[in-house]
């Protein structure tokens, strides 16, 4: 059983820049657990204390019943898999692979054994007599991964391991990571700043912020059901669209209004939401269609900038005083400047405390 | 437009080069005409007929032998070769351990050690060798060897410790995070990972410190006293010109001899060299 629990994990550094505030995590065996959010969120610092490279302020890591908190980190039972893959450039592929056994004491034979069985499920067996100054991008990824799968660790760490690899590679890699934690089903903590990796990849997800945990869900939760507004724009893209809306109207009846827009409030909303307040409106480009004139829910816009994909097409307009997106089918025949009526998917709408961003 | 482009390749590129390098590797040159040209041909006036002032006309070995025969030169080779070996050993070893740690250790103080450091790589070695002189007698190590094994470290160690500390900087932190989390100990980590991949680093740090102490002269001339104790630079300069003659033949066969095996050491390892002062490390 390798569950790792994180609770009340505090980080601040000695300029007193708080990293990590009070985080709370329970990773349940074999989960692949993705902790995301913007640079400087504190999803790294939390991987490395739990990996040991960072010392912890106040909280306490455990790994199953293991208190790891003091321990070093060759003692807690992880391996970890590093941005710049971290190759040791003077040892062999081979080398790099069996450094972490062959300090633990295996036998040479095992040692062996190992390192061909990880090479084989990477594809990395012709490689293993090359210098990682030989290899491309993808193929020291895989060493790296190799390097950490080999010694069957409780936990697998991961900080933005596909980040340096181009955009192809990562999509091909990002798919094989999840085979691969399929296959071998540990334990695994993944560091992204890519939402689409953390959507693809986690059982669950971690968004953080200025070191705080935002909310933690599997992917679809949190896109279907945001906790606040940051979850809200930063999982998705293109972006939720945000506009600032007053609420008028009474009992039932309630009319959320900004600039140029005029929509009625959702009957499952009715009851959390008071008339005379201002609330943010937030609303998926793909809850926008294109309306049939008789919808409670749609507004007026001309179209500033088609984007056509191929598989969708992206609208930008204006609508409540700001820029919006919206994704239709690519049979819609839009062009741009053309003036057209949106509706909203009512079932679809999110309402944010306009103060606190909390969704209502 | 091509014919202006080499032209001007020419002018700007290869005359420099060839100024340079005549102006640097000509001292050489004369070196070693001087040391193997006989005796009257040395003396010989420019104006005189069949003067060849830049090549020699009957080449000989007699400055050489002379140089081995009736002078200790073997022994101030010797001299030489021991205390350089030995004191850029001393040096390689205390440089390292002190750039890693001011290169990769957080502890109270370690700027103002990297400055101090440095600082004392900047006193000139000719107002050093007083204080020197007079610890050297208190220890009563004067015309021994291990009167320059210890004091050349006094320079030696602040420069390799300033060069290993930049390459130890160049080196990702995450190779060393990764062996720690591979079962290795931060010593364990240093001495197996850092270590092995910092070689250009500690060659180039090593060859710099050997050629400064093999070429060093004052402390050699202050601490050491008798013949068979001088180093080449010393021996050649105070045993060849005695009173006011120069033995010039001998001088420039010690000089020759003296810079082979620098040059050796340089020829063997200068791509590391280069790659150690100019280089960096990619995992």
């Amino acid at each position: 059983m390798a569950n790792v629990s994180i609770r009340a994990l505090n980080k601040k550094y000695d300029n007193g820049f708080h990293a990590v505030k009070d985080v709370n995590l329970e990773i349940h065996d074999k989960e692949f657990m993705v902790l995301v959010g913007p640079s400087g969120c504190g999803k790294t610092t939390t991987l490395r204390m739990v990996a040991g490279l960072e010392e912890i302020t106040s909280g306490e890591i455990r790994i199953g019943e293991r208190v790891i908190n003091d321990l070093p980190p060759m003692d807690r039972d992880i391996a970890m898999v590093f941005q710049n893959y971290a190759l040791y450039p003077h040892k062999t592929v081979f080398g790099n692979m069996a450094f972490g056994l062959q300090m633990r004491g295996y036998s040479e034979q095992e040692v062996k054994k190992r390192v061909k069985d990880a090479a084989d499920i990477l594809g990395i067996e012709t490689l293993l007599e090359r210098k990682p100054r030989q290899l491309s991008g993808g193929q020291r990824q895989r060493v790296a991964v190799g390097r950490a799968i080999v010694r069957h660790p409780e936990v697998f760490l991961f900080d933005e391991p596909l980040s340096n690899l181009d955009a192809k590679l990562r999509v091909q890699m990002r798919v094989e990571l999840k085979r691969l934690h399929e296959r071998l089903e540990t334990t695994a903590i993944y560091v992204t700043h890519d939402q689409v990796e953390a959507m693809t990849l986690g059982t669950r997800v971690v968004v953080m912020k200025d070191g705080l945990v935002q909310q933690v869900g599997e992917p679809l939760e949190l896109y279907g059901r945001p906790a606040n507004r940051f979850v809200a724009g930063f999982i998705g893209s293109p972006a939720m669209n945000f506009v600032e809306v007053a609420i008028s109207g009474a009992g039932d009846a309630l009319w959320a209004q900004a600039e140029g827009l005029r929509i009625r409030v959702p009957q499952q909303f009715s009851s959390r939401i008071q008339t005379g307040t201002r609330l943010t409106l937030g609303v998926r480009p793909e809850a926008l269609r294109l309306a049939n004139g008789s919808d409670e829910h749609s507004f007026a816009t001309a179209v500033d900038v088609v984007e056509p994909l191929g598989n969708e097409i992206l609208l930008n307009f204006r609508a409540g005083g700001v820029p919006m997106v919206a994704r239709v089918d690519p049979s819609v025949r839009v062009k741009a400047h053309d003036n057209i009526h949106f509706a909203f998917d009512p079932q679809r709408l999110h309402f944010f405390d306009a103060k606190t961003e909390a969704a209502i | 437009m091509l014919i202006e482009r080499k032209w001007k390749k020419w002018m700007y590129f290869y005359l420099p080069m060839a100024v340079f390098i005549l102006f640097t590797l000509f001292p050489f040159y004369w070196m070693a005409v001087t040391a193997f040209r006989p005796d009257p041909e040395l003396y010989r006036t420019w104006r005189q007929p069949n003067a060849a002032p830049l090549w020699t006309l009957e080449p000989t070995l007699e400055h050489v032998i002379g140089l081995m025969k009736t002078t200790a030169f073997p022994i101030w080779l010797w001299n030489t070769m021991l205390i350089a070996i030995v004191s850029t050993i001393i040096s390689l070893v205390c440089g390292m351990f002190a750039g890693y740690a001011l290169a990769r250790l957080r502890f109270r103080g370690s700027e103002f050690l990297g400055t101090a450091i440095f600082i004392t790589y900047l006193v000139p070695q000719t107002l050093l060798f007083i204080p020197l002189a007079d610890i050297i007698r208190d220890m009563q190590l004067g015309n021994t060897p291990w009167a320059l094994m210890l004091t050349y470290p006094t320079i030696l160690i602040p420069f390799c410790t300033w060069l290993l500390m930049g390459y130890f900087k160049t080196i990702p932190k995450e190779l060393e995070e990764c062996a720690r989390i591979d079962g290795a100990t931060r010593f364990g980590a240093m001495v197996r990972i850092i270590f092995p991949v910092a070689i250009p680093g500690i060659l180039s740090a090593g060859i710099f410190a050997f050629t400064l102490s093999w070429n060093e002269f004052i402390y050699a001339l202050v601490f050491m006293a008798s013949a068979d104790q001088k180093t080449v630079p010393v021996g050649v300069v105070s045993e060849l010109i005695r009173g006011d003659i120069f033995f010039w033949g001998q001088l420039m066969a010690g000089a020759l001899l003296g810079s082979v095996p620098v040059a050796l050491v340089y020829s063997f390892f200068v791509e590391y060299y280069v790659t150690g002062l100019t280089g960096s490390v990619k995992g």
